[in-house]
């Protein structure tokens, strides 16, 4: 592309063309500065700040925010709890999604149907399936601990207001609402190994299945299996709805998450530039995840 | 994979077995859901195991919902907020896309920089100005508020510009010796050829913003410009109580709308959020 640029230097763009480029990038960039990048540097600024809604004037205090936050025992169980959330819903969910593209890519029975059953949870409302979860999950009166009383389980536990349970039965949600769309990627990813390789595995003896799961598909997904990684895992990280309406981070802060706790300090009690500053250390690790998408990426072109 | 010709329903016997209890596993949450709500409430409190109502009570159930909400508005605000939204995110990205990829003009690399950049920053970071912002301006309870930060969509510009990029540059030639001018271009050559991309994109919008929570949250209070994501919220907290029959109903009214829309036009969805994957 550098190549096309020096070639055709700017400067001898028709008059013409290059007004309508600015014209027709013009919308796109005054929206782009309004609601996207002038209100993301605002957010930088107001970490720096006391800035409290509703209350009058605020000082600049450098990084005071972030040493309260360092100190603040709240923010590190959400921090922790969002890695173990993160930490189980993106491994399980991946191995999951895998398993089922295989499955239903190995023959031509009933594929479309399961396609659309696993991938049902993408394209429904988070916050009525979190409701039918509750039902799901309820203590007393919810099928799942029916059939534990029924096999002989004397107290289920409580799944949504135990501290011991709550962050597990969320994850188990979070990898239900993921699955289906690791799946999908997984299939786009099956479907571009070139079929001869199988042949070739078998001629060269790998009979089973097994064989040629690891001699052909394994190494050849291994690409698509790091970005799908990290896509789940920048996806996971920014887990709000479920918290929001099940648990709001209860009981005891045993569910509480790094956006819930950002909503909660700036839009419950308004303490926007501490807020802010929790919007920062999220911006850090979603970042960090995106560099590692970017390798990812660019290991499935060298392999592509 | 290495699925070579049809084989015997016996030997796929144990991939139907496996894929069936999975599936069954996913299903739950909807197939226990659909039965709560058609059971009258003292049957769903005895947690019976059974699925289908000894009472069938689901015209009881669903008209309490309609009853008591106002269930057409929060889905009419769903749709008034979702086509809003992509109405302006087509509106600025398809030709801010199509200058990105075809023209030459002052700034294009920067603003493809910044594009990039953009694509960097989830939606919550911008949240807390925007926030401020439009409660000063007295925005706070309007479409407006609910969609206007997402007019701007840069994943879109990125995706169209890829999608424009691909496209023969003969075709904008051509165009212009045959005297069309720029913005012309735009409307008769690059519209009618963007529908594969704006297809995908279309869904992969509105399957984010009809789901989204965050946001609505935030800008949202009170029934008025309650979209079914809040709608579904209220309900619980609100009306139902413990009403876990009526809210079942509620539940299975305000999915199926877009559960329906999936159902029909299945592999489009499955495509189009497999081609815009790559935005988490």
């Amino acid at each position: 592309m550098s190549e096309a640029v020096l070639a055709r230097p700017i400067a001898r763009a028709p008059v013409g063309e290059a007004l309508a480029g600015l014209l027709l990038s013009l919308p796109a960039g005054l929206a782009f500065l309004l609601m996207l990048a002038l209100p993301t540097f605002a957010t930088i600024l107001l970490a720096f700040t006391d800035y409290e809604l509703g209350m009058p004037g605020w000082n600049w205090i450098g990084f005071e925010n972030f040493v309260e936050l360092a100190e603040d025992r709240g923010f590190a169980v959400s921090l922790r709890n969002t890695i173990i959330y993160v930490g189980l819903v993106a491994p399980i969910s991946i191995a999951l999604g895998l398993g089922a593209a295989l499955l239903i890519e190995a023959g031509i029975r009933g594929r479309a149907l399961f396609r659309a059953v696993f991938f049902l949870p993408v394209v429904s409302l988070t916050v009525a399936m979190a409701a039918a979860w509750q039902y799901l999950l309820h203590p007393t009166i919810g099928p799942l601990n029916a059939v534990l009383r029924q096999i002989g389980v004397e107290s289920p536990p409580f799944w949504l207001s135990s501290s011991d349970w709550v962050l597990l039965s969320l994850s188990a949600i979070g990898i239900w609402e993921n699955l289906g769309y690791n799946m999908v990627l997984f299939m786009a990813g099956l479907t571009a190994i070139p079929r001869e390789l199988y042949q070739a595995a078998e001629v060269d003896g790998a009979k089973a299945g097994l064989d040629r799961f690891s001699l052909v598909t394994w190494p050849l997904l291994g690409p698509t299996t790091l970005f799908v990684l990290t896509i789940t895992m920048i996806r996971s990280v920014r887990v709000f709805d479920t918290v929001a309406v099940l648990t709001q981070g209860g009981p005891n802060r045993a569910s509480e998450v790094l956006l819930y706790t950002m909503y909660k300090e700036g839009f419950t009690f308004l303490r926007l530039g501490y807020s802010a500053a929790i919007t920062l250390v999220f911006l850090a690790i979603v970042l960090v995840l995106v560099w590692l998408q970017t390798k990812a990426l660019d290991r499935r072109v060298h392999y592509g | 994979m290495a699925a070579s010709g049809r084989r015997s329903l016996l030997a796929d016997l144990p991939r139907l077995a496996l894929l069936a209890l999975l599936g069954l596993a996913v299903l739950m949450p909807y197939i226990w859901m659909l039965s709560a709500s058609m059971k009258p409430l003292d049957e769903v409190f005895r947690a019976s195991l059974s699925l289908w109502p000894q009472n069938f009570h689901a015209v009881e159930n669903y008209s309490r919902v309609f009853s008591q909400v106002p269930v057409f508005g929060y889905l009419w605000n769903g749709v008034v907020v979702c086509a809003g939204i992509l109405f302006f995110q087509l509106l600025f990205a398809v030709p801010a896309g199509y200058a990105l990829a075809k023209l030459r003009f002052p700034g294009r690399d920067v603003a493809f920089g910044l594009v990039m950049f953009g694509l960097l920053v989830p939606p919550h970071v911008p949240a807390l100005p925007l926030y401020v912002a439009f409660s000063q301006l007295g925005w706070l309870n309007t479409y407006a508020a609910l969609i206007l930060p997402f007019t701007i969509s840069v994943f879109a510009i990125f995706l169209f510009r890829q999608f424009f990029k691909a496209l023969p540059d003969d075709l904008v030639h051509a165009a212009r010796l045959d005297g069309m001018g720029e913005l012309e271009i735009v409307w008769r050559i690059i519209l009618p050829n963007a529908w594969p991309a704006a297809t995908a994109f279309s869904i992969f919008s509105v399957v984010a913003h009809w789901n989204d929570l965050f946001w609505p949250l935030i800008v949202i209070e009170g029934q008025a410009r309650a979209t079914p994501a809040l709608g579904v919220l209220y309900f619980r907290s609100d009306e139902a109580g413990d009403d876990f029959a009526a809210l079942m109903a509620a539940a299975v009214i305000m999915t199926l709308p877009l559960v329906l829309a999936f159902l029909f036009a299945q592999r489009r969805f499955v495509e189009g959020i497999a081609t815009t994957g790559l935005k988490g």
